[in-house]
């Protein structure tokens, strides 16, 4: 599911320890978790399916300790994805995935897609993991598809891309982000830290 | 708003940084990983690594060269060169790269960034084009296999100039295959992105092929990235905005500190491209 490595390394940088498995336990027994991923939603969900690792993550999600979804782990929380057909999510959150679709720049231009590289990320305030990120900030993102939660509540950043789509979102313990911050540079360096604090 | 982004390329051979002239005499400009981290902290939005080693076996040395990389910079890495299978691409990832680029691989057999985009995912494939316009006078092209199935992605007589052919093996093999409809054809295949390289201009400082990365970036919905002929910061600026291009890449005029990325980027914000700020 992409490139796991990246965010361990992340995670390494800023002196937090992270380990790379598929075995449950660990999963379990984890202060807290992260759920990465870039490619496809169906692969994905089939990998997890694959893995017996569903379980895992709905256990975890309910156990309240801090749990990270990145890019595609955010979007595999919501019901279900448009991207090849419908295929169902985790249903964690009530919402769906969608493509983006005409998207037009101010000029009227088309937009390329993916959305692919650095754009601004807005804050709904008092969010802990942008402690010491300046609202606005640049994180890089590459995705064609982007969630629509049923609950505005849960909307923890926002960016534009020819629409505003909710780019991140925060309930209770579950944090996850469309953008990587594992490639965001110092800034992104900033978020994992913040939530590699969050635990203790 | 999405921000254009700056991408310095690094040549490497052998696991140093080289950069060519028209793809022949080489110098050494370093190394590869402390270039990298220079680049990180002057707020490069991605970096590219083109592995020109020739040899398939020494495949290890660029792939310790992007996993010490990857230990330190947390920026998109993109690695190509000699990426023929899809070994060669999960070992790339594995080892720390976001994207590869494929060239005469996909030209070889087009399926093969299908196969590798619907396993690892378009946002990591990179189709990488060599692109030259056609002379009247030119060398006969060596049409891959497939050409005779697929007719309608090669060149006609009847194109209206500019035309443009892509290039293969580092540029030394014309194709017979028409830039645009080979293009149109890698982005329905699942490419991320395309790598757009006029080997006209490439090493040649006059700017890039506007026309051919305008005409490119018009022929498909996936981001163009423009490269080759960058000398001044007047041709990134127009590269984006004549081109079309969302990203550039160069070489040269970074590497050898003839523009840092700050100003660059300064350049380009005042001339009212959207970057994001340097750090």
């Amino acid at each position: 599911m992409g490139n796991l490595r990246s965010v361990q390394k992340g995670f390494e940088a800023v002196g937090a320890e992270a380990i790379v498995t598929s075995d449950s336990k660990k999963i379990l027994s984890a202060k807290s978790v992260v759920l990465p991923g870039v490619g496809a939603f169906k692969d994905c969900m089939a990998n997890l399916e694959k893995l017996d690792l569903i379980g895992t993550v709905h256990q975890s999600v309910k156990s309240g300790k801090p749990f990270l979804g990145i890019c595609l782990g955010l979007q595999l929380l919501f019901n279900q994805s448009e991207e090849f057909g419908q295929v169902d999510g985790l249903g964690i959150l009530p919402g769906k995935v969608v493509g983006f679709k005409d998207a037009k720049s101010d000029s009227g231009e088309p937009l390329k897609i993916p959305h692919m590289g650095w754009n601004t990320v807005r804050v709904v305030p008092g969010n802990p993991l942008f402690d010491s990120v300046a609202d606005e900030s640049y994180f890089y993102f590459v995705h064609s598809y982007y969630i629509v939660p049923q609950d505005p509540a849960i909307v923890a950043t926002t960016t534009c891309y020819g629409i505003d789509f909710a780019s991140g979102i925060h309930h209770e313990n579950i944090h996850a982000f469309q953008f990587h911050p594992e490639k965001s540079q110092r800034l992104g360096l900033t978020m994992l830290k913040n939530f590699s604090n969050l635990h203790h | 708003m999405l921000a254009k982004r700056i991408i310095p390329c690094l040549d490497v051979k052998d696991g140093r940084v080289v950069k060519g002239v028209n793809f022949v005499n080489l110098r050494d400009a370093g190394d590869p990983v402390e270039i990298a981290s220079a680049y990180e902290l002057e707020g490069a939005d991605e970096l590219t690594f083109l592995d020109i080693t020739a040899s398939h076996e020494k495949r290890d040395i660029i792939l310790d060269v992007v996993a010490r990389t990857a230990e330190k910079v947390f920026m998109p890495l993109t690695v190509g060169g000699g990426v023929r299978t899809l070994d060669d691409i999960r070992s790339l990832l594995k080892a720390g790269a976001d994207k590869v680029a494929i060239n005469t691989a996909a030209v070889k057999d087009p399926d093969f960034v299908q196969r590798a985009a619907k396993r690892f995912g378009s946002q990591c494939i990179v189709v990488a084009i060599d692109a030259k316009e056609v002379q009247s006078s030119r060398s006969q092209p060596i049409h891959p296999e497939w050409a005779s199935e697929h007719p309608e992605l090669l060149l006609e007589q009847s194109d209206s100039p500019p035309a443009w052919e892509v290039y293969t093996h580092g540029g030394r093999n014309p194709t017979g295959i028409h830039v645009q409809r080979w293009a149109r054809k890698m982005d329905a295949y699942g490419a991320g992105e395309i790598l757009l390289t006029s080997m006209d201009r490439d090493g040649t400082k006059v700017g890039y092929d506007i026309e051919l990365n305008k005409t490119v970036s018009e022929s498909v919905t996936i981001p163009v990235i423009a490269s080759g002929g960058a000398g001044t910061l007047e041709h990134l600026y127009e590269g984006i905005v004549k081109g079309k291009a969302s990203a550039v890449l160069a070489a040269s005029i970074f590497h050898f500190k003839e523009f840092t990325i700050q100003e660059t980027k300064a350049y380009l914000q005042s001339k009212g491209v959207t970057v994001r700020p340097a750090i």
